[in-house]
């Protein structure tokens, strides 16, 4: 009999290195429906660092050398996560504060993520509808994501579509499989892309 | 009058208890106090002692131990650091008094020898006046306080030369005693003195390294406090004897015994057992000093020695003004300089008496000398408030009274007490951040490992007042009590609230109980000693089970704070075992109440409300 795997209490590895990583941020996937399930669509694939932000720096306090030698490690960045107050979770808002260095990530010789194609996957307890102009919250995604586009162009990055999926609330367990798939698919033709 | 030994430190304790306190009520100092008592006892007021000479032979010891104390005060690496302004400022302001006041000497009719002597002696100032007056100020930080201080580190350096030179300016016949004459000493030629007291020197040199520390250890380990009074006074009395022998100033060679254990862990240990005895027996060297005065000498002549009070202050307080607008001082802070340091000061009692020995002055030229001295010193506190009130303000306009300022770093900000393994995280921390702390503990097998890898902890128990104010608790912002033994840790808080209450204190707790007691005392944080650790145990454990980290995180943090809360709140019950009991139950469930709310397992789930339609219903206002 093969013992169980170890579990671990410490991410990420230090040295992984590969095509995407995909920085997933969410606090309590216990009670996550979506992002869980997007997270699960990558786990098995080749060339892709599935890294849990809040599982690794639970307080917040980021390391940040080792989240630059995970970039530096990968072609492409991808950042998965619910839409919380028209935003991002609060770590990655740490992260970006932290990691991004000036002279490292913009800037004078701020090169690291240059050319790098940024994709940004969320989620949204509010429907398509409410994101539009005339709609409820009176802004589209797009324009919420301005300061991410920017963030992205600042340091040189490539930054794709957005890949949204809205009213997770309203979405039978069928509905979001087949969006994790979708999911799924997009991230491999990033990779494809890149290796090719 | 009993003029036995009993009788004559019953007169002797007496006076200093009698007029002391009253002096310092006055405000004048312990050192006038002492003054004024031996002009009482005196054989001109009272006549209650006999030969003034013989106690003042026993108290020299009492300089001879200030000595001692002020070379372990000087550690090689301070010196090093204030260099400048040390031998710069200070040097200058010994020679150029030294040589305005020679001419003078001159005038008055003393041969150069003695106006040489005199010179030197009046530059020096009071330790004991400026720097009381300066702290109660608050001026100890500010450029003139800095600059006070260099110029009297640099005076008390500059009496051990004093010391060796002032012998060969004798031009008169010493009085005996003085080991001088030594008949032994006299058969033998020049070279071999020379060598002797070159060996004897590196007899003090090499014992103090690699002697002492031994014994101080062997006797740390008997664990007997007196053991230790009885091994500093040894060293010193040993020294004095063996300098005694080579015909070497006494003084010297423990100033040099000082140094070289300045460096050493047991510097506290050494400096608060011997400085009561030499608070004592200085005291009895100022009080024979008073009994010592001629009054009829100083009667005859009234006018010489009031101009030469006034004269003298005035000379010093100008040639401190001029040094002090050359090194750059702002004009206030030049002022502030000169007046603190323009009164003339107890080493000078310690050399008058030194040079009337040693045959350099004649008697009533010391004599003057000692009444002017003691004048110079009285009016100091007056002189410091007229120039306060008068001139100051005209310098600095009326709003601006001097600025209070950090106190000078001859100390750490941060002690810290025990030395194990809760105070070395704490200081290893402090000190990767910038922070050196001074380190005391009470293991000295502890302390030497601690030395093999280069660090230094001295030896001390804290939970004394003397070691305590000795490692700079006057100066420190932050004591950290890490001591293992509860009872120790409960007996240096209670004494630093008493005697430092300007100090942060944290504390080490052992458990529950302990805390509850500290949080009593109102210090300024409480560290279980294992509950951090636990903490994360338990954090790490809730990991494993599958609550997210972050999850796990927040419950932790919830946990300690309610835990800390509730400690707070549970102290004043602390002796009562039911109410304790009921107020921990009720604790409980509060805190079971907010780890549920936290975690979102209350009624309504924040995600879900984010559905548009749902927040769409709650703007009309029309809720469920
Ligand atoms: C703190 C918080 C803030 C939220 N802010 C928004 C928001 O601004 N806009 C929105 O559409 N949904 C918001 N939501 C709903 C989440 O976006 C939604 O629950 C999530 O995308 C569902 O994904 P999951 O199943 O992986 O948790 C918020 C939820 C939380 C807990």
């Amino acid at each position: 009999m093969t013992p169980p795997p170890r579990r671990r209490l410490h991410h990420p590895p230090r040295d992984a290195r590969g095509a995407v990583l995909v920085l997933l941020a969410h606090p309590d996937l216990r009670r996550s429906r979506a992002n869980r399930r997007m997270a699960q669509a990558l786990a098995d694939i080749d060339g892709v660092t599935v890294h849990n932000l809040y599982e690794a720096w639970p307080d917040l306090d980021i390391d940040v050398p080792r989240e630059q030698a995970l970039l530096s490690n990968h072609q492409a960045l991808v950042w998965r996560h619910p839409l919380y107050w028209y935003s991002t979770p609060a770590i990655l808002k740490q992260w970006q504060d932290l990691v991004l260095e000036l002279g490292w990530a913009y800037g004078p010789g701020g090169e690291a993520l240059r050319g790098k194609p940024f994709l940004q996957g969320i989620t949204t307890g509010g429907g398509e509808a409410a994101y539009q102009v005339d709609g409820f919250h009176q802004l589209t995604i797009g324009q919420l994501l301005a300061p991410i586009t920017r963030m992205a162009g600042l340091c040189g990055m490539q930054a794709l579509e957005p890949f949204v999926l809205y009213g997770t609330h309203r979405l039978d367990e069928p509905s979001l499989d087949r969006a994790a798939l979708a999911w799924r698919t997009r991230i491999l033709a990033l990779r494809d892309s890149l290796t090719g | 009058m009993d003029h036995s030994l009993l009788g004559q430190a019953v007169v002797y304790l007496a006076a200093a208890m009698i007029i002391v306190p009253l002096a310092s009520r006055l405000g004048l100092g312990s050192v006038l106090g002492y003054l004024l008592g031996g002009v009482v006892i005196g054989p001109h007021l009272l006549n209650l002692v006999g030969q003034a000479d013989d106690v003042m032979h026993f108290a020299e010891l009492g300089v001879v131990m200030m000595l001692f104390l002020v070379g372990l005060e000087l550690e090689p690496s301070r010196l090093w650091r204030l260099r400048g302004p040390i031998f710069g400022l200070g040097g200058l302001q010994l020679l150029g008094t030294g040589a305005v006041l020679l001419p003078i000497g001159l005038l008055l009719g003393l041969p150069w020898q003695q106006a040489l002597a005199m010179g030197l002696i009046l530059a020096m100032s009071s330790t004991a006046i400026a720097l009381q007056t300066l702290s109660e100020k608050g001026l100890m930080g500010s450029d003139a306080g800095q600059k006070s201080f260099s110029v009297l580190l640099f005076q008390d350096v500059a009496v051990i030369p004093m010391l060796a030179l002032f012998p060969l300016l004798a031009t008169l016949p010493g009085s005996a005693g003085d080991g001088h004459g030594d008949s032994f000493l006299d058969q033998i030629g020049a070279l071999e003195h020379t060598l002797l007291v070159l060996a004897a020197i590196a007899v003090v040199i090499s014992a103090g390294r690699f002697l002492v520390r031994p014994m101080m250890r062997a006797v740390a380990r008997t664990g007997l406090r007196e053991l230790f009074t009885a091994a500093a006074l040894f060293i010193v009395l040993g020294v004095t004897l063996l300098m005694t022998a080579v015909g070497l100033s006494p003084a010297l060679g423990t100033f040099l015994a000082g140094v070289v254990l300045a460096n050493s862990e047991y510097h506290h240990e050494l400096e608060s057992d011997v400085e009561p005895f030499k608070g004592l027996l200085l005291g009895l060297f100022f009080l024979a000093v008073g009994a010592s005065i001629d009054f009829p000498a100083v009667a005859a002549q009234p006018v010489l020695v009031a101009s030469l009070v006034l004269g003298v202050s005035l000379i010093k307080a100008l040639v401190l003004l001029g040094l002090g607008l050359a090194f750059r001082a702002r004009r206030d802070q030049a002022v502030l300089f000169a007046v603190a340091l323009c009164q003339v000061g107890e080493f000078a009692f310690v050399l008058l008496s030194f040079a009337r020995g040693s045959g350099v002055l004649a008697p009533e030229v010391a004599t003057v000398g000692v009444a002017v001295t003691a004048l110079s010193m009285a009016l100091s506190p007056v002189s410091f408030v007229l120039v306060e009130r008068l001139v100051l303000p005209r310098l600095l306009g009326p709003a601006s009274a001097p600025r209070e300022a950090d106190a000078i770093d001859e100390h750490n900000e941060v002690i810290v007490a025990g030395y194990g393994r809760f105070g070395q995280v704490a200081a290893r921390f402090l000190s990767a951040n910038g922070h050196a702390a001074t380190l005391l503990d009470v293991d000295s097998d502890q302390i030497d490992v601690v030395a093999r890898f280069g660090g230094k902890v001295f030896f001390g128990d804290a939970s004394r007042l003397d070691l305590l104010s000795a490692a700079g608790a006057g100066h420190a912002k932050i004591l950290a009590v890490a001591v293992d033994d509860p009872v120790k840790v409960k007996e240096i808080v209670h004494l630093a609230r008493v005697h430092f209450p300007h100090l942060a204190i944290l504390a080490r707790a052992r458990g529950r109980g302990e805390a509850y007691e500290l949080v009593e005392h109102e210090v300024e944080g409480v560290y279980r000693e294992t509950f951090d650790s636990a903490l994360r145990a338990g954090v790490d454990a809730l990991r494993l089970l599958g609550t997210p980290a972050a999850m796990a995180w927040r419950a932790a943090r919830i946990f300690a704070r309610h835990d800390e809360e509730s400690i707070q709140v549970l102290a004043e019950h602390r002796g009562d075992q039911a109410r304790l009991v009921h107020g921990s139950r009720e604790r409980t469930l509060m805190l079971e109440a907010a780890l549920r709310a936290d975690r979102g397992i209350e009624p309504g789930e924040p995600e879900q409300a984010w559905d548009s339609e749902g927040l769409r219903r709650l703007a009309r206002g029309d809720g469920d």
